[in-house]
């Protein structure tokens, strides 16, 4: 499905990603941990194409999509979340979610000015998908609300909708429950098991540990922009790298 | 159970665009019944060439997130390309009107594919320099354009044997062309590359991950907005069937941007307003006439500084989540 090889990334000559290689299969859920300001969310935006990594490779289902432009990425079946919360704050929470159906919309001015009877019925049904993501989110009652107004915790489920929307190929999801409290936070974890019992290929950023070892088929640890370990949950868990380079700091600051 | 008047109120929701157009339509219609006297009619008919450049403008500030301080440039190309093209070299108006549009199109291509490369100030500034350098050309090269005293004897716009010669027929011309404006803008913005916009607007990372090809996008709002403004142009020029540079200056163009700011970003409907409220302020207060320049700037740096969406925007916005949050606390 995703195959990164040697994926390095330099800020003004200081590396954030260092040779970084691993694999991802159809319906799998791959963690990705690592101490604060190790690479996750750079790579993430590599994959995406938000950034681009300057050497190695990424291949999705065998395409090379590492010089792609994002919007082409996207087109592509690759939906993502972010860190901060990207959220269009002045459009309502629907009209938010229809924006991750924007592959799926007519993209030709013309067709959109004249609004005929076929792109009606398109926008009818890309609503209704909208609606049934924002239900499934448990948000379809506050569909009419503008964005801005919803808490943290619904904004951050508004942008999970949003990626979940066009039923992508690959899911990127950057700290999904950062910030949110213990409710909030099960509450994302149960979206995120539902999203893969029904075959969502995901890469989930995360620091909390427990629901990474519930969810991931496989881990992946970067340290320093290294891949560290990469392999099964319960292996990494007891990789002595991985104790001393994340686990044992986090506990130390936790 | 749904009642006849939850039906009746449902599908009042459901076509409430469709129902206002119609309802303004209607207005419009009867509007010259209303009102006779022929300056108020010009002054309308103003309201209504303006209207179609700032809904497109508004498309490229409000939906796109760009700034354009050169849009009585191509409102310039339209004028006088219709001058000169019907009156120097005798061609057909209406055909005139749209290969004057065409080769604006293609002009605001050439400007913007190096233009929205750059964003914010640069792009404000560029947009002004080719304003500036629009209207040195009007000036200087009078053995076309006529120079600074203007250009004039410029033929009514007529279909088959009805002639646009006076303000009632102006008035049913403009505001059926501003009126197949609004309709489109309103249908754009309400569909998948209007959302586009929006998003671009407001984020553009965000918008490109989620598929929007932001670099063209901009460059189609910008065309867009630049053959409206033609189109508006050739529409000024056959109306007054006399142009001069003084129309296109750089303070129109501002002028143009206060509208859309007034309006609101991104909204097409306030956009009547915003042009409206400005183009009748001088009238309605006349010692406003002399320091025009001075309240509009005012006007712009107020609404900009504390409500950042535009004066429409701003409002329908804050009563929006005001009323999400009471219901909300019910
Ligand atoms: N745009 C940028 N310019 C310069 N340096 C950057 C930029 N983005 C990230 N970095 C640096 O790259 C490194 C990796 O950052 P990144 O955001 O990928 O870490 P992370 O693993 O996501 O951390 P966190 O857990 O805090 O989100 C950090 O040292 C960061 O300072
Ligand atoms: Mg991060």
């Amino acid at each position: 499905m995703l195959e990164l090889r040697n994926v390095s990334k330099w800020f003004g000559g200081l590396p954030a990603l260092q040779d970084v290689s691993f694999c991802m299969e159809p319906g799998q859920v791959t963690a990705l941990i690592g101490p604060n300001g190790a690479g996750k969310s750079t790579l993430i935006n590599c994959i995406s194409g938000v950034d681009r990594a300057q050497s190695g490779s990424i291949c999705l289902a065998h395409h090379p999509i590492g010089a792609l432009p994002a919007h082409k990425i996207a087109a592509l079946g690759v939906a993502r979340t972010f860190q901060n919360l990207k959220l269009f704050a002045r459009l309502s929470v629907l009209d938010n979610v229809l924006t991750g159906l924007t592959v799926a919309a007519k993209r030709s001015f013309t067709v959109s000015m004249l609004r005929l009877p076929a792109l009606r019925h398109l926008e009818r049904q890309l609503r209704l998908r909208a609606l049934e993501a924002l239900d499934d989110f448990g948000l379809a009652k506050k569909a009419h609300w503008p964005a801005s107004s919803l808490s943290y915790g619904e904004k951050k489920r508004v942008e999970m909708a949003r990626a979940f929307v066009s039923d992508p190929r690959l899911v990127l999801l950057d700290e999904p429950v950062a910030g949110l409290n213990t409710e909030e936070t099960a509450q994302i974890a149960r979206h995120i098991r539902r999203q893969r019992n029904a075959g969502h290929t995901m890469l989930l950023v995360e620091h909390d540990m427990e629901l990474v070892m519930d969810v991931a088929d496989q881990v992946v640890v970067l340290d320093s922009g290294r891949c560290i370990a990469c392999g099964k949950p319960e292996v990494v868990r007891s990789n002595p790298m991985v104790l001393e380079a994340y686990l044992g700091r986090m506990e130390a600051t936790a | 159970m749904m009642t006849a008047r939850d039906n009746l109120l449902y599908f009042l929701y459901l076509h409430r665009t469709g129902l206002t157009v119609l309802a303004l339509s209607v207005l419009l219609l009867v509007w010259p019944l209303l009102e006779s006297n022929p300056y108020n009619l010009g002054l309308s008919n103003l309201i209504a060439i303006y209207a179609i450049v700032v809904l497109g403008l508004n498309l490229f500030i409000g939906y796109a997130g760009q700034i354009s301080l050169g849009h009585a440039a191509f409102f310039a190309i339209g004028a006088y390309g219709s001058a000169i093209g019907t009156t120097t070299l005798g061609g057909p108006a209406w055909p005139v009107m749209i290969v004057v549009a065409l080769a604006v199109s293609l002009v605001a291509l050439a400007l913007g594919l190096p233009a929205l490369k750059l964003s914010g100030h640069y792009l404000a500034m560029a947009t002004l320099g080719f304003n500036i350098v629009v209207y040195s050309i009007l000036v200087q090269w009078d053995k076309v354009t006529g120079g600074p005293s203007g250009f004039s004897g410029i033929p009514y716009l007529s279909i088959g044997s009805v002639v646009f010669d006076n303000e009632i027929a102006f008035h049913y011309l403009v505001w059926t062309v501003a009126m197949i404006a609004l309709l489109l803008c309103l249908n754009l913005v309400r569909s998948g590359v209007g959302r586009g916009l929006a998003a671009l607007a407001e984020d553009e990372t965000a918008a490109a991950a989620l598929g929007v090809d932001t670099r063209r996008a901009k460059v189609k709002v910008f065309i867009l907005s630049a053959v409206l403004a033609s189109v508006a142009g050739s529409l000024f020029a056959h109306c007054y069937a006399f142009v001069s540079p003084d129309s296109f200056n750089i303070f129109v163009s501002v002028d143009f941007v206060i509208m859309v700011v007034v309006g609101g970003m991104g909204s097409i409907w306030g956009t009547l307003f915003g042009t409206a409220l400005i183009t009748l302020l001088p009238e309605w207060i006349e010692a406003l006439e002399s320091y025009k320049d001075i309240i509009h700037g005012l006007i712009l740096v107020l609404i900009l500084l504390f409500l950042p969406q535009g004066l429409v925007t701003g409002i329908v916005d804050a009563v929006r989540t005001r009323i999400a949050l009471s219901r909300h606390h019910a």
